[in-house]
């Protein structure tokens, strides 16, 4: 059985249609609304993810892209809307809630913590680690068993994502490729169920590219959602087992890569329609 | 001019009583900046509170002085929450221009006319260390030291116990900043959005740095008023902030000792340019100045060392060049 084939299972029924029903949803999003001063940022209606897919959010430049990523992430507070994570309430909550409910996010301009070692940088993804209290902090017997264990899971990490050499380097020493890298293991380290990528391909040199593809697709097939914000259209159309097009913050389209290239709504949105001129 | 009496003079300034009160307040600063990258310009507020905290506990109301030292701590707390809360959520310049204004608006209040039944306004309180100094083990007016470096006993026994705290809390920082809540807090300082991204809340580890720095810098004003055994309004300035700054960059901001040897050298310094303005001026060599513009022209003096130190050592004394400059590549 390829992963492929159960790729196609999970996204069979769903009709190509902006807010269609899928089968097993992770994420759902009811009346997402976001303005900033007079301009509605986000206005959208329903969207559901898939569970164990790649969702890629596309869209013209300020398509409110990034606002919804901030806004589902708990990154931003919207002016109203609803939305859950595996079945539970999540709206409203700010971002360290969201990322511990399992929904974990990386940024455009990626934040490596620069001045920090790149497997401190891994180890700060753990998660209920008890030397984080300030008490806990003390008391050094207590957690240190725990320090070793997240220690052999973050180089084990660091092993696949290629950056092993680079354990002890300032993370701020690292090229831009490898930072985006290190920031995708990192999530990795609180072990979510749905990681949001914004931009992972964004001044990423083009030999990283591939592996970076490689990683996303792993993830799925490792059995995580992915959703990410992507602008180069061959990465999307090539990983991608669900589209979702924004345009003016609404949804304009939805569907397989094959349904979305032949969408002529999309294709104005990108290249401007006729009427609006 | 003697060399040698302005540089015995100048270590023991840099040992003395004084400098252990910075480099305590200092720790708490570095708490703040230099591993969380709060912006804390109040260092003052929180020593003054404590200052007074203990003050009023032992003067007005007869208390021990150690229920006065609890009492300091406690003022502090809740400065640092009134402080804390409006500001931690928004972004690092507003903490920064909260904490200028409080410790000015603080020390501008603690010398009012309605508190005067409290904090003695303008005049300050007096006769503050004696339920301190009754525990000195020392002979209070004898010397020790060392040739020409020595302190009468009183300041002996003000040294063993702020050089102890000193030593305390380094060893707390220590054990913070080499444990996950440390490492949590240096990525705080770096990018708090990429903290947060990972399920911390960043609130909460700000808000406790900036009540466990302002405690020290209340303990450190607890000290300053046992060691001077009397405090006024007016010796609270903003300029105690910026002198503890110039300490913590001199000595090596996110580094332990770095307060510690930034408080030493800042006070060698200090002594040192003032005793050799004073030299000069006894020779005739400045003409232009009465002694009373020494100290002004011994800022300056300093002030110019530390430029010179900051554009060849930015790191400060015992920071990492490296690491500095990785973000400014």
């Amino acid at each position: 059985m390829s992963s492929d084939e159960t790729v196609a299972d999970r996204m069979a029924g769903a009709a190509a249609a902006p807010g269609s029903a899928k089968a097993d949803p992770i994420l759902v999003a009811d009346g997402v609304r976001r303005s900033f001063g007079g301009l509605t940022a986000v206005d959208v209606g329903h969207l559901e993810v898939q569970r164990g897919t790649i969702t890629a959010l596309i869209g013209p430049n300020g398509a409110g892209k990034s606002t919804l990523f901030n806004l589902l992430t708990g990154f931003d507070r919207v002016d109203q809307g609803t939305w859950s994570f595996d079945g539970r309430r999540i709206s409203g909550k700010r971002g360290h809630q969201v990322a511990r409910a399992g929904m974990v996010r990386t940024f455009q301009l990626t934040k490596a913590l620069t001045r920090l070692s790149v497997l401190d940088n891994m180890l700060l993804g753990a998660t209920g680690q008890f030397g984080e209290g300030i008490a806990g902090a003390f008391l050094r017997p207590v957690w240190q068993r725990q320090e070793r264990a997240n220690t052999e899971r973050a180089l084990e990490l660091l092993e696949r994502f290629k950056l092993i050499a680079k354990r002890d380097d300032m993370a701020g020493s690292l090229s831009g490729g490898q930072r985006k890298l290190l920031e995708m293991a990192r999530a990795l380290m609180t072990d979510p169920d749905m990681i949001m990528l914004d931009e992972p391909m964004a001044g990423v040199n083009p030999a990283l590219v591939q592996s970076l593809l490689g990683h996303i697709t792993s993830l799925r097939d490792e059995g995580k959602t992915v959703l990410f914000v992507e602008h180069d259209m061959d990465v999307i159309m090539g990983i991608s087992d669900w589209i979702v097009v924004l345009a003016q913050g609404q949804v304009i389209a939805e569907g397989r890569p094959s349904d979305i290239r032949s969408n002529q709504q999309v294709i104005d949105a990108y290249l401007g329609s006729p009427e609006e001129g | 001019m003697d060399i040698l009496s302005i540089l015995a003079d100048s270590t023991r300034s840099a040992f003395g009583p004084v400098a252990a009160v910075y480099a305590l307040a200092a720790i708490g600063l570095n708490l703040h900046f230099g591993y969380t990258g709060l912006l804390n310009f109040g260092q003052v507020g929180f020593m003054l509170v404590g200052a007074y905290g203990v003050g009023i506990s032992v003067s007005v109301f007869q208390l021990p002085v150690l229920v006065g030292f609890g009492i300091g701590l406690l003022c502090a707390l809740v400065l640092a929450l009134l402080l804390g809360i409006p500001t931690l959520r928004l972004r690092a310049d507003y903490l920064a221009i909260t904490t200028i204004a409080a410790g000015e608006v603080i020390r501008l209040i603690y010398r009012a006319d309605f508190v005067e039944p409290l904090t003695g306004g303008v005049f300050g309180m007096q006769n503050l260390a004696s339920g301190f100094r009754r525990f000195n083990p020392f002979e209070s007016s004898a010397r020790y030291g060392f040739g020409d470096i020595t302190y009468t006993g009183t300041h002996l026994w003000t040294m063993v116990v702020t050089w102890s705290l000193v030593l305390v809390m380094v060893g707390v920082v220590w054990l913070l900043m080499h444990s996950p809540w440390g490492r949590v807090i240096k990525g705080i300082r770096e990018d708090e959005e990429a903290v947060r991204s990972l399920g911390k809340d960043v609130f909460t580890y700000k808000m406790q740095v900036l009540v466990l720095g302002g405690l020290i810098g209340a303990l450190a004003g607890c000290m300053m008023a046992m060691h001077q055994a009397a405090i006024q309004p007016d010796q609270f300035k903003p300029q105690v902030t910026f002198f503890l700054w110039v300490i913590l960059l001199l000595g090596g901001a996110g580094r332990v000792f770095g307060p510690v040897l930034g408080a030493m050298a800042f006070w060698f310094l200090m002594d040192f340019t003032d005793g050799v303005l004073r030299g000069m001026g006894s020779m005739g060599w400045l003409p232009f100045l009465d002694s009373p513009d020494y100290g002004a022209l011994q800022l300056a003096f300093a002030g110019l060392m530390l430029v010179l130190l900051i554009v060849f050592r930015p790191q400060g004394l015992i920071g990492d060049r490296k690491e500095m400059l990785i973000n400014v590549k």
